[in-house]
């Protein structure tokens, strides 16, 4: 067609060759820092926490992790993390107990169960309540749930197990850690299972149907054909609303109690009780001192290691089941 | 409904002349009755009252052109159909004088006598080539680890595998070729003892060297199964099956011996499309 000796094709070949590599360039630029904006926040995060906490552990010591009074007075000055990491863990790991199987279920009756008209339009509430801010929730809570909370749920286990399990030792108030527990399951549960569902219907069809073939019922498809696929991701979307009950702050300060000080530590789950993140924001505004601020900014970085050591731990579960099953993602 | 179908019984209809004559020649038992049979996707009728007898320890070839529902047809017999959302079936498909679609017939049940064989190998990913072959036993609550390696290694033969996998057994199913693959699943399906084996396209995914040992293979298991398949390739039905029916938009248009379709077809429609002028 065009003649290659002649002259013009050979202006626009070389044109074509610099604009080619200019928006590469430009590419490349935006690409790479991109991600580079995630390694600089992580450090950035890491370096202030850090640097703001070191007044604390030069004047504490890791002591502070391990104890438990708390006293912003000047003078008589002490600060301990533990009764909040206690709190913190406790009220996540109610959440997740409680979360995690509703969330399954949710998502088994959607992408297994239902027909399309009732599941499509549940998956759509589903993702609508994940997307409800949690200061909602948290108001809701303060107003009208935790006395359900209180009368329906805790009255009846307190009057049955109270006398001899301590768990359940300990008149029931309705804003503790048992309601803080509870409320963040329900945050949770439809982001979990938003994801549990997205996760089931990537489960070829024809798996399901090499174990109906076989004459298994629906139940024992979903166990045979469904969980296998899914197990890596079910963990990673329950380890994803682990990270968001540990963090969670204004719903939890609204229920929890907020108390400080070795009553924190609580000695049952009727107990009045603190996280790490309800105290950095209950005190943040009133911090005087700057052994005080040193306190509550290192309360932020033991909650950020707390949250890696948690993705940290789920990842290497996921990658060791994955080995267990080898062959699991290969298909 | 089931007066309808009674009437309809007693008058033959004009098509089923000639699979009289061509299954009547030989006197075995017939295995699987199809009657006026239509599987339906929503409103949409993919297949239209078959009529249909599958003779026992036979292999039945369904063929036609993609989109004529041979393979709705096919899932039809063992309820699969209708796992499909929106999808059912009415008829009645009699295996050894039962009707499996009979609303006291729980479609687990059906599934567990008749095998399936699906166009794409499906071993269970996470499962090892042992655990794929047992999965069907230990559903069905087997728990005796000696009669399940036996029937595993028993399966495993009967599917021409085991030679090929007798030291690997623990390997996950996955790490196997596609050809191997498949006749794991047969392997899988034949550990449940079916009495008839549904197979669905079983070597369009596979290469010329997998599908022809899966040919061998039924060619083999007829002799104690009863075989269904469903193929797009003329020459494998020719080479493979006894009866072959032939099917065009959801209608069947003709059903006999396989020589008979393939060398003097009675409809015209059969004849251009065995001779490739359509499909």
């Amino acid at each position: 067609m065009t003649s290659p000796s002649s002259k013009n094709s050979r202006y626009i070949s070389s044109l074509f060759v610099v604009r080619k590599k200019r928006g590469d360039h430009l590419f490349y630029g935006l690409v790479i820092g991109a991600a580079a904006y995630t390694l600089l926040m992580v450090g950035l995060v890491g370096f202030s926490v850090t640097r703001g906490s070191v007044d604390i552990f030069l004047a504490e010591g890791i002591e502070f992790v391990f104890q438990s009074n708390w006293n912003a007075v000047e003078g008589r000055e002490a600060f301990g993390a533990f009764p909040y990491i206690i709190g913190t863990l406790l009220s996540s790991a109610i959440a997740m107990v409680i979360g995690v199987p509703i969330s399954l279920g949710i998502a088994i009756f959607i992408s297994e169960i239902a027909p399309p008209r009732i599941g499509t339009p549940l998956s759509f509430i589903t993702e609508l309540l994940a997307a409800v801010p949690s200061i909602i929730y948290g108001l809701w809570a303060l107003f009208v749930f935790r006395f359900w909370v209180r009368d329906l749920i805790e009255k009846p286990l307190y009057d049955a197990f109270g006398g001899y399990i301590p768990f359940f030792a300990k008149t029931p108030f309705g804003l503790d850690i048992f309601t803080a527990g509870i409320v963040l399951a329900i945050m949770i549960i439809p982001i979990i299972s938003s994801i549990c569902r997205e996760v089931m219907r990537v489960v070829p069809d024809s798996q399901r149907e090499a174990a109906y073939s076989l004459g298994a019922t629906r139940w024992e498809t979903i166990r045979m054909a469904v969980f296998p696929y899914v197990k890596s991701g079910i963990v990673g979307a329950a380890m994803l609303g682990l990270g968001r009950a540990v963090g969670e702050t204004i719903l939890v300060t609204m229920v929890i109690g907020n108390v400080i000080g070795p009553s924190a530590i609580p000695t049952s789950f009727f107990s009045q009780g603190q996280t790490l993140a309800s105290l950095v924001a209950n005190e943040f505004n009133e911090a005087s001192s700057d052994l005080h601020l040193s306190a509550l900014i290192a309360l932020g970085l033991i909650l950020l290691v707390l949250t890696m050591g948690i993705n940290v731990v789920a990842r290497l579960l996921v990658k060791k089941k994955i080995k267990a099953s080898s062959g699991a993602k290969s298909q | 409904m089931e007066e309808s179908m009674e009437t309809k019984e007693a008058v033959p209809e004009g098509d089923s002349e000639t699979r009289k004559t061509s299954i009547e020649k030989s006197a075995e038992k017939i295995k699987v009755r199809i009657e006026n049979v239509n599987g339906w996707y929503g409103s949409k009728r993919a297949i239209k009252d078959v009529n249909l007898d599958i003779k026992e320890k036979s292999v039945t070839a369904f063929i036609g052109p993609s989109g004529c529902g041979k393979t709705t047809l096919l899932r039809c017999l063992n309820r699969m159909h209708e796992m499909t959302p929106g999808a059912h079936a009415d008829g009645r498909v009699v295996l050894d004088g039962i009707d499996i679609y009979d609303k006291s017939i729980d479609p687990v049940v059906i599934r567990r006598r008749i095998g399936m064989v699906f166009q794409k190998p499906n071993p269970f990913p996470t499962m090892s080539i042992f655990d794929n072959v047992a999965a069907g036993l230990r559903l069905n609550g087997m728990r005796n680890k000696t009669i399940i390696r036996e029937i595993v290694e028993e399966s495993l033969k009967n599917a021409a595998l085991w030679e090929e996998v007798k030291n690997q057994l623990e390997q996950p199913g996955m790490s196997l070729s596609g050809g191997q693959q498949q006749r794991l699943c047969i392997a899988r399906a034949l550990a449940m003892q079916p009495e008839v084996l549904l197979m669905d396209e079983p070597t369009s995914s596979l290469d010329p060297i997998g599908s022809s040992k899966i040919e061998e293979l039924v060619r083999i298991l007829k002799d104690s199964v009863t075989i269904i398949i469903v193929t797009h390739n003329m020459q494998q039905a020719a080479r493979v099956s006894d009866f072959t029916a032939f099917m065009y938009l959801g209608d069947l248009i003709e059903y006999g011996l396989t020589n008979q379709i393939f060398m003097k077809p009675e409809k015209e429609l059969t004849e251009r499309y065995i001779s490739g002028k359509f499909g």
